[in-house]
């Protein structure tokens, strides 16, 4: 039996009841926040639905939801409920249409954001006694700064080692002994590889944290074996500040999501209609602690569903580890891709077609996307440079737009399927990780 | 000076780079009657360029545009060389101290001795140059 830790006990473990009105209570607050945002102005008087309309935490079915392309749509600051002075951080995540998606933080909300990763690390076991390396992208991608500033709250000695160079980052793990790692599964996976090649062991390591892409239990065991650690699952979205937003506790059945600071509902996407428990649906989050940009019912796109049973934790109530997607996101090496973003990069450049076709497959751990696409008839000029020269233009365009590196085939035109109806653009050819 | 007459119409031909396509390419202008006097295959990463010289290079452009290909035509020259031991190093050193700079170049040796096809970034001032070194230019009339 493990010892149980919490970071805030009060909160996590919290009744039925008095979480139910302390979420209503931070509903309303939310409820106040957004009206100094035009969209849901708009929104909440088309819908008819004043402040006096939300008399129970279940009124909140009765507000339209707001998708991802709300917030595209609102780019930069549309969704900005402060003056701007009082933001103190930006995030992106990768748009669309070429556009980021802009998140922002007030000085509370980074505080809280880090709150909440500390609650996740706590209750994993992890303290101030604990070295932790941080090997996901430190920038604009919410999963680096997130997870650093929770760590640093909880006291660990944080190594900022953001992504590359595995040689460099497995010396570092035996050198600084670093007991616990935060980064994506499959790089988890490639960094046990090249430790092996380099004939050395990670023995100090014990704890390994693993989130932005899906993986399975059976991932699970491998890393298990190979890092010597507990592997844990970690969730978040930058929407819903980032990383922390749910995450395993050591029964590792299920991730607590963070009821006092999100509220949940599982939807049929098909429908809208609120599913019961135990059963599949897209995840819809209407975040209660967020000042700077307070959503309603927001539509995550990420599959899940709440678990029935309760917790031997004494946590609440848990979602089902995700698997899939409601839309046609990808996640690759962790950074998440809609093809219309390729689609969106390829109607710039007038050389290459319209058309294309993506490809992504596993190797050694690592995945790698192919993108197919046509060269232009009229801007053929028969130089075999001038052609070199168009596929690293549009390598370069897509790594600019999608944070990717890509590998860009220049085929012949009208050589791709032309699709009636709903195109097939994508080929995933990896095996569940 | 008339440099024109010397300059011929090369057909360069997009293809990916995977079994068949050369063949496809072929027939095509077999089918045509169209007769292939020399080419190379470039190629760089996962595609390729075929560039041919043909003897009626507007009918081979005609005929694979309809089947698809991307086709271009590029400007070359034609070199006369001697058919024998050190005949390309006696026209590629006119060429050097011509100072002619070539991007790409290939050969082909028929009934009436051995060529050298090139391809210059500047075409008009590399005819001067090559015919006021020496070296004897093959007219456009005597391919197409």
């Amino acid at each position: 039996m493990v010892l149980q830790m919490f970071w805030d006990k009060k909160i996590e473990t919290l009744k039925p009841v008095e979480l139910r009105e302390l979420q209503f209570k931070r509903l309303k607050k939310t409820f106040n926040q957004v009206q100094n945002v035009p969209f849901y102005r708009n929104l909440l008087a088309e819908a008819g639905i004043k402040k006096t309309s939300i008399k129970t935490l279940e009124d909140i079915r009765k507000i339209p939801f707001t998708k991802k392309q709300d917030l595209r749509d609102g780019y930069p600051f549309g969704f900005f409920a402060v003056p701007l002075r009082d933001i103190v951080r930006i995030h992106t995540t990768s748009g669309t249409t070429g556009k980021p998606t802009v998140v922002g933080y007030t000085r509370n909300d980074l505080d809280t954001w880090s709150d909440l990763i500390a609650r996740n690390m706590t209750m994993v076991g992890i303290t101030k006694d604990d070295i932790f390396q941080n090997m996901v992208n430190y920038g604009m991608f919410t999963g680096g700064l997130g997870f650093h500033y929770g760590a640093e709250k909880i006291g660990m000695t944080v190594i900022p080692s953001a992504t590359g160079n595995t040689k460099r980052q497995i010396d570092m793990i035996n050198d600084f002994g670093v007991t616990t790692i935060h980064c994506t599964p499959s790089y988890a996976m490639h960094l046990s590889e090249v430790a092996e090649e380099m004939g050395t062991g990670l023995d100090s390591l014990k704890t390994g944290l693993f989130g932005a892409e899906p993986w399975s239990e059976s991932t699970r065991k491998t890393l298990e074996e190979r890092l010597g650690v507990t592997a844990y699952d970690s969730y978040g979205m930058s929407e819903l500040f980032g990383p922390g937003v749910a995450f395993e506790c050591q029964e590792r059945d299920g991730l607590h999501i963070w009821h006092d600071s999100y509220l949940v509902e599982i939807i049929d996407p098909r429908t809208g209609e609120t599913v019961a428990d135990g059963e599949r649906g897209e995840l819809v989050v209407t975040p209660l602690v967020k000042e700077a940009m307070p959503l309603l019912r927001y539509r995550t796109g990420d599959v899940t569903m709440l678990m029935e049973d309760g917790c031997l934790c004494k946590r609440g109530k848990k979602i089902a580890r995700l698997t899939g997607r409601s839309d046609d996101m990808l996640v690759i090496r962790g950074i998440n891709v809609f093809p219309s973003q390729i689609e969106h990069v390829l109607l710039k450049i007038p050389e290459v077609g319209n058309q294309f076709m993506v490809y992504i497959d596993r190797i050694n751990h690592l995945d790698e996307m192919t993108v197919d696409v046509e060269i232009n008839r009229e801007f053929f000029s028969g130089e075999l440079e001038d052609l070199a020269r168009l596929q690293k233009k549009v390598v370069k365009e897509l790594r600019d737009a999608l944070e990717l590196r890509t590998t860009v085939k220049l085929v012949e035109p009208g050589s791709l399927p032309r699709f009636e109806g709903k195109a097939k653009r994508v080929i995933d050819r990896r095996e569940a990780i | 000076m008339d440099t024109k007459k010397f300059v011929i119409k090369q057909i360069s031909v997009f293809s990916e780079n995977r079994p068949g396509r050369l063949a496809a390419i072929a027939h095509a202008l077999g089918e045509e009657k169209v007769n292939i006097l020399a080419f190379s295959i470039a190629e760089a990463n996962g595609f390729g360029v075929v560039r041919a010289l043909v003897d009626h290079p507007q009918k081979a452009h005609d005929k694979l545009q309809s089947m698809g290909f991307n086709i271009a035509f590029t400007d070359v020259i034609a070199v006369k060389m001697k058919d024998q031991p050190g005949g390309l190093y006696e026209v590629a050193k006119i060429l050097g101290d011509a100072g002619i700079n070539i991007e790409y170049s290939y050969a082909y040796s028929g009934k009436e001795g051995a060529v050298l096809i090139l391809r210059v970034d500047q075409v008009e001032d590399a005819i001067k140059k090559i015919q006021k070194s020496g070296a004897t230019l093959i007219e456009r009339s005597v391919f197409h």
